[in-house]
């Protein structure tokens, strides 16, 4: 098994664990969690190709992960001020009682 | 293969597992904090200098507050950070889903013949890195800057009280107040 197979195969695992996640939990923070699980396992699965896949241009691959993970915080931050206005409506952040769209 | 890539990948899964699978929210949110740092590790681990330190500064730094005050904002009372289990039907579900994903993803990785080239890591400066954001990928860095004011903005304009919503979250405070009374000191007279 070549190295770049186990990289891929952790980061592989790190995504299942935050689709479990996100899957199976009913508070709205955890699913979102799990979703910055996935996010970063998507940023491991970059940096595991850049490390061992013959590359010309190395700034590239940094500056992706960069980037990616720059979208990914701006993401949990929208994602955790919904969870906020949420819980000012409905007082609690379960997500089987948020299936009204009227506010 | 390497001692030091086990140990990061059995810290960070290890975590990250336990993270959500725990039913204390603040419990959780820290022990993502130490999946996070594991990740950073085997950024550092990869050759990936500056790439390990920005996965400190955002996620273990600025993300994990968010989460935080997130948790704290939303909970009713003093130990409303137990999260309610889950129905044994969904987690079997899921985690009937996620081990599907996962042995498609496995079975594809192991059977894919990926070309590895050998030798060190490649090396790249915060020069190189400089010099690419500013001449060949200035239109990424600057649609990310939109993005992140844009995101900032929206973040604290949907999370702000409006001006009929602070009465109900000052009635809110008093509730709460007169249902756990602050235990005042005594004077000493």
């Amino acid at each position: 098994m070549s190295p770049l197979q186990l990289c891929l195969l952790f980061s592989s695992a790190l995504f299942c664990i935050g689709l479990i996640g996100a899957l199976s939990r009913s508070n709205t923070i955890l699913v979102l969690l799990g979703i910055e699980l996935m996010l970063n396992a998507a940023n491991l699965n970059f940096i595991a190709f850049w490390r061992y896949s013959p590359v010309p241009a190395p700034a590239t691959g940094v500056l992706f992960v960069v980037f990616s993970i720059a979208v990914a915080a701006a993401e949990a931050a929208v994602g955790l001020a919904l969870v906020i206005a949420i819980y000012r409506h409905q007082k609690n952040i379960r997500l089987q009682e948020a299936t009204r769209l009227k506010g | 293969m390497s001692i030091p890539f086990l140990i990061i990948a059995l810290v960070t899964l290890g975590a990250a597992a336990v993270a959500m699978a725990l039913r204390n929210l603040i419990h959780s949110a820290l022990l993502l904090v130490a999946s996070w740092a594991g990740v950073a590790a085997f950024y550092l681990w990869a050759g990936a200098e500056f790439v390990a330190f920005a996965q400190v500064i955002v996620y273990v730094g600025a993300v994990s507050m968010v989460v935080l005050f997130a948790v704290l904002l939303t909970r009713r009372s003093r130990d409303d950070l137990a999260v309610a289990p889950e129905s044994l039907g969904r987690a079997l579900s899921a985690l009937l889903a996620g081990g599907a994903v996962l042995g498609v993803l496995f079975g594809a990785v192991l059977a894919t013949g990926l070309k590895v080239a050998p030798g060190p890591a490649p090396t790249v400066s915060v020069l190189q890195l400089g010099q690419q954001l500013m001449g060949p990928q200035v239109a990424s860095l600057l649609v990310i800057g939109a993005l992140l004011t844009v995101a900032l903005l929206g973040a604290i304009v949907i999370a702000s009280t409006d001006r009929d919503d602070v009465g109900a979250s000052l009635d809110d405070a008093r509730g709460r107040r007169q249902a756990a009374p602050l235990q005042e000191p005594e004077d000493t007279p």
